[in-house]
């Protein structure tokens, strides 16, 4: 496929630079090229990753026993407010963005995002607000949660606080500008025959998390920018012994950080229905009800985060109100998993790394599902709110679903992304120990949280760590989880076996193209001439006896 | 997907969808997850919980095996480059899978909406936000006496869990206990008897009032063996109001993350006879007396404080408050 692009190109006349390939180096250089910056979201967040895993991989340690042996109170403070900040501001929120930023303009024909050099501004901030993050450690890490409630979050060290304000600010001002960037682009930059309908449903869930993203980022903005008042210069805007509220910062925080774990979930939907057809071999099952549900989610995210506060000061009223909304923000979420699942009941399921994840993904996600819709009720959230059951729950979402759904996508795109293969074995064994850590790790929060262990604690009642114990030794289960795959992905890129334009048979705009793409994505316009999950088709047509192959390679020819 | 499903086949679904059904009944009720229930409210929400069991096992089963059989039974074969059928939706799965869990979801908020209002969560009095009370600063009363808010009708507003329906046509008096929560411990002040002690004693069958405030940061009231929890805010007054129908000894947890000892923030509730409950309050009463010439330090959040201070904040023109904030958030001084 590469060489038919490079003679394709080489035919016509006009364009003699066209054949510049990437190198090395343009990944470390500000470059308006969305694949480059898709690939350094990536990566970026992928190292912080692995350092947030490592301070997991340090509290886990810590609570393998009751008392506070390894690490002192204070300091695992400090790592469970990096960790958490860490894995959503610099892991999950980016990795979905530089996924979007790569599969976007790639999947509706474009050759590249609506603002290229706001996109790169988008991306770079993000190591900066990283290592600002990171140097806090130097002048005594933030310790009040991620959460950073008031007034604790205003007592406890400013020059730490103050950094890890600016860090969220810096992050949240590049997630506003990708929302941007990903809006224009879905609304105005698709290949003049994709309809609204016609779009592959990643960009349907990239357009609702950008939604989320532009509503909820500026409320945060400003409950960053009053906490740096009431930090700095003395304000009491929600510092109590001046007569402010600490409620309302809640309110405030939790009006983006409730979105924000739609925000996080969302993106990776798109991507499980996206990987789901491809190697079930079957059409999506109920493509609008998936595509629309995101808009619901979207919607109706934006009116429960006060469930975050059902034991904070949320009067009694209120109370039903969020519990209302948040029951009903599962019926969505419910159209989407039974969505997925009849999209593999009946097809021809290839089990390689990517569908084991997709699958993995269903499967976590459901419990972290389930035991969502647990706490939304009011009278069981006040038992276990603030606990570990809502430890394992958020996991079992944003690990089990977002995690999980993020390496599904990795083992997907890869071969797009880099032109080469990765192993399918050691794919294989990365998903196994992934799932069955994820699972040790989490499964038995659950239970803890339900007996009456309450989260953000150093040490713990000896009752409780037996289970502790199951934990900690999943929690290093999944530590080393990531060897294989670090090993298969760098090894891969490197000397991986080449992959062909199109090694899944795949039908959206983005295989219709060499591995990895040209740099403009598409020597000329793409032809949209099926819908993005029309599998099957050669079955339709029987006496045809056309494989998908072989129209695409027919339409490569008409392209031509 | 439409093969022809024989009878033998139909039999094992059906067989296979009660079983799982039988299941998740059985282990709704029988899954032992959570600790004893220690009041009526509790077994209440413990109802809620099996039935969010029984639904959510259910939908477990159902999910994972509809992915576990797909895994094995819709695997590609060898060597089969074809595609699966081209079936692109199903209109009447669709609007099933949509309607049954929305009136499932409304089935369990109406289910949550009624036990929390058995609960009281819905009581006028304790499920109002007066907003920020001023705190912290004026020196005086002990703290929490101007924390009161009033109604128009000059009836106290708290946040929390108050009383239930039936408990408010009910004689008698709840037994009122002021709990503060200060980095890391809890003080209960009992104001029918001045008692103060750091371990919460409750007489059984009785209706318990606690009015609970907090002196420098969050922190949060939960007492896992009655399910019920709520947090201390400064600057305001919360509320919970329960009746323990269980003698034993409970554990009392701060789960509002409070600082570095956040662990260590947790005492004993000891649900007694009344007979016990009575000896105890007498005890505590004689024993706290005559104490406060002779000791060294007394705690500043009991209600003798302002009484305890008085001559000595004026003297030196430090209000007690300042002075309690000091004591109270030693790492919090210490970091600043």
């Amino acid at each position: 496929m590469t060489t038919q692009t490079e003679v394709s190109t080489g035919a016509q006349p006009p364009e003699p630079e066209v054949e510049k390939q990437r190198t090395w180096r343009d990944y470390f250089t500000f470059n308006t090229d969305h694949k480059v910056i898709g690939i350094q979201y990536l990566v970026t967040s992928f190292i912080f990753y692995l350092i947030g895993g490592a301070l997991a991989g340090v509290m886990r340690t810590e609570l393998a026993t009751p008392n506070p042996n390894f690490v002192q109170p204070e300091f695992y403070n400090r790592l469970f407010t990096m960790h958490g900040t860490i894995m959503i501001f610099l892991w999950i929120i980016p990795a979905g963005a530089g996924f979007a930023n790569y599969l976007i303009p790639l999947m509706i024909g474009a050759k590249d995002m609506a603002f290229p050099r706001l996109n790169a501004v988008a991306f770079w901030i993000i190591p900066i607000g990283g290592l600002l993050l990171l140097g806090s450690f130097f002048v005594g890490a933030p310790q009040a949660g991620w959460t950073s409630y008031p007034p604790l979050s205003l007592l406890t060290g400013k020059a730490g606080e103050e950094l890890w304000i600016l860090s969220v600010l810096l992050l949240g001002t590049s997630s506003i500008l990708g929302a941007i960037n990903f809006v224009t682009t879905i609304w105005k930059m698709r290949v003049p025959s994709m309809g609204w309908n016609d779009m592959p449903l990643l960009c349907w869930s990239m357009l609702a998390t950008s939604g989320l993203i532009l509503i909820g980022t500026p409320v945060l903005a400003a409950a960053m920018i009053l906490l740096s008042f009431d930090l700095i210069v003395g304000t009491t805007f929600f510092n109590p012994t001046g007569g402010g509220d600490p409620i309302v910062y809640q309110h405030m925080f939790w009006f983006y950080s409730h979105p924000a774990v739609y925000i996080m979930i969302l993106p990776f939907f798109g991507i499980i229905s996206e990987v789901l057809p491809v190697h079930a071999r079957k059409p999506i099952f109920a493509y609008r009800a998936i595509a629309y549900s995101n808009l619901a989610i979207s919607f109706l995210g934006l009116l429960v985060w006060a469930h975050h506060m059902f034991t904070s000061g949320t009067p009694g009223w209120l109370r039903m109100f969020f519990m209302a909304t948040t029951m009903l923000i599962a019926v969505p979420t419910g159209i989407k998993v039974f969505s997925w699942c009849a999209t593999l009941w009946g097809g021809k399921i290839s089990l390689n790394s990517s569908m084991l994840f997709g699958m993995g993904f269903i499967s976590a996600f459901l419990i972290g599902g389930l035991s969502g819709v647990m706490v939304a009720s009011v009278p069981f959230d006040i038992h276990v709110h603030d606990t570990y059951f809502i430890v394992a729950h958020l996991h079992y979402v944003l690990f089990g679903g977002s995690v999980l759904g993020l390496f599904a996508g990795i083992y997907h795109w890869f071969p797009k992304m880099t032109g080469h293969m990765l192993n399918e074995t050691w794919g294989r064994i990365h998903f196994a120990l992934t799932f069955i850590g994820l699972n040790l790790t989490f499964l038995p929060m659950h239970e803890l949280g339900l007996l009456g262990m309450n989260r953000r604690i150093a040490l713990y009642d000896a009752e409780f760590q037996l289970l502790n114990l199951v934990c900690t030794a999943g929690s290093y289960l999944l530590a080393v989880s990531t060897i294989p795959f670090l090993v298969n992905a760098i090894w891969s890129w490197i000397r991986g076996r080449q992959a062909s334009g199109n090694p899944w048979k795949a039908l959206t705009l983005e295989w219709q193209t060499s591995s990895p793409p040209a740099i403009e994505n598409f020597d000329e316009e793409p032809v949209l001439w099926s819908g993005p999950y029309d599998y099957g088709i050669d079955v339709l047509s029987a006496d045809s006896e056309e494989s998908v192959e072989e129209l695409l390679s027919e339409v490569q020819a008409d392209v031509r | 997907m439409r093969k022809t499903v024989n009878t033998s086949s139909r039999i094992t679904i059906l067989l296979t969808g009660i079983a799982a059904t039988l299941f998740s009944l059985w282990y709704g009720q029988n899954n032992g997850l959570l600790p004893v229930a220690a009041s009526e409210d509790a077994s209440q929400v413990d109802g809620i919980f099996s039935l969010m069991m029984t639904v959510a096992t259910g939908l477990f089963l159902l999910i994972q095996g509809a992915l576990l059989f797909s895994a094995i039974k819709f695997r590609r074969r060898k060597g089969d480059e074809t595609d699966g059928p081209p079936i692109a939706g199903n209109v009447p799965l669709e609007i099933a899978w949509t309607a049954i869990p929305t009136v499932m979801v409304l089935l369990i908020s109406v289910y949550s909406f009624d036990v929390y209002n058995t609960m009281g969560g819905l009581d006028r009095e304790a499920s109002q936000d007066p907003g920020p009370q001023k705190v912290s600063y004026r020196s005086g009363q002990h703290p929490g006496s101007e924390l009161l808010a009033f109604d128009p009708g000059q009836k106290y507003l708290a946040l929390g869990v108050g009383a239930s329906p039936q408990q408010k046509e009910e004689p008698e008096e709840p037994l009122p206990v002021e709990v503060n929560g200060i980095q890391y411990a809890w003080i209960f002040t009992y104001p029918d008897t001045g008692v103060v002690s750091g371990e919460l004693h409750l007489p059984v069958g009785r209706q318990i009032d606690l009015k609970i405030t907090a002196g420098d940061v969050l922190h949060a009231f939960w007492l896992p063996e009655f399910r019920l929890k709520q947090d201390a805010v400064p600057g305001r007054e919360t509320q919970l109001r329960f009746e323990p129908n269980r003698v034993g000894e409970y554990s009392v947890v701060c789960a509002e993350l409070c600082g570095a000892y956040h662990g260590v923030m947790k005492t004993t509730l000891h649900v007694q006879t009344p007979e016990e409950y009575e000896h105890w309050s007498q005890e505590q009463q004689i024993a706290q007396a005559d104490k406060l010439e002779n000791s060294v330090a007394a705690t500043p959040n009991s209600r003798s404080a302002s009484e305890f201070l008085a001559p000595y904040a004026e003297r030196m023109g430090v209000e007690s408050q300042t002075l309690e904030q000091l004591k109270a958030s030693p790492t919090a001084s210490a970091s600043n």
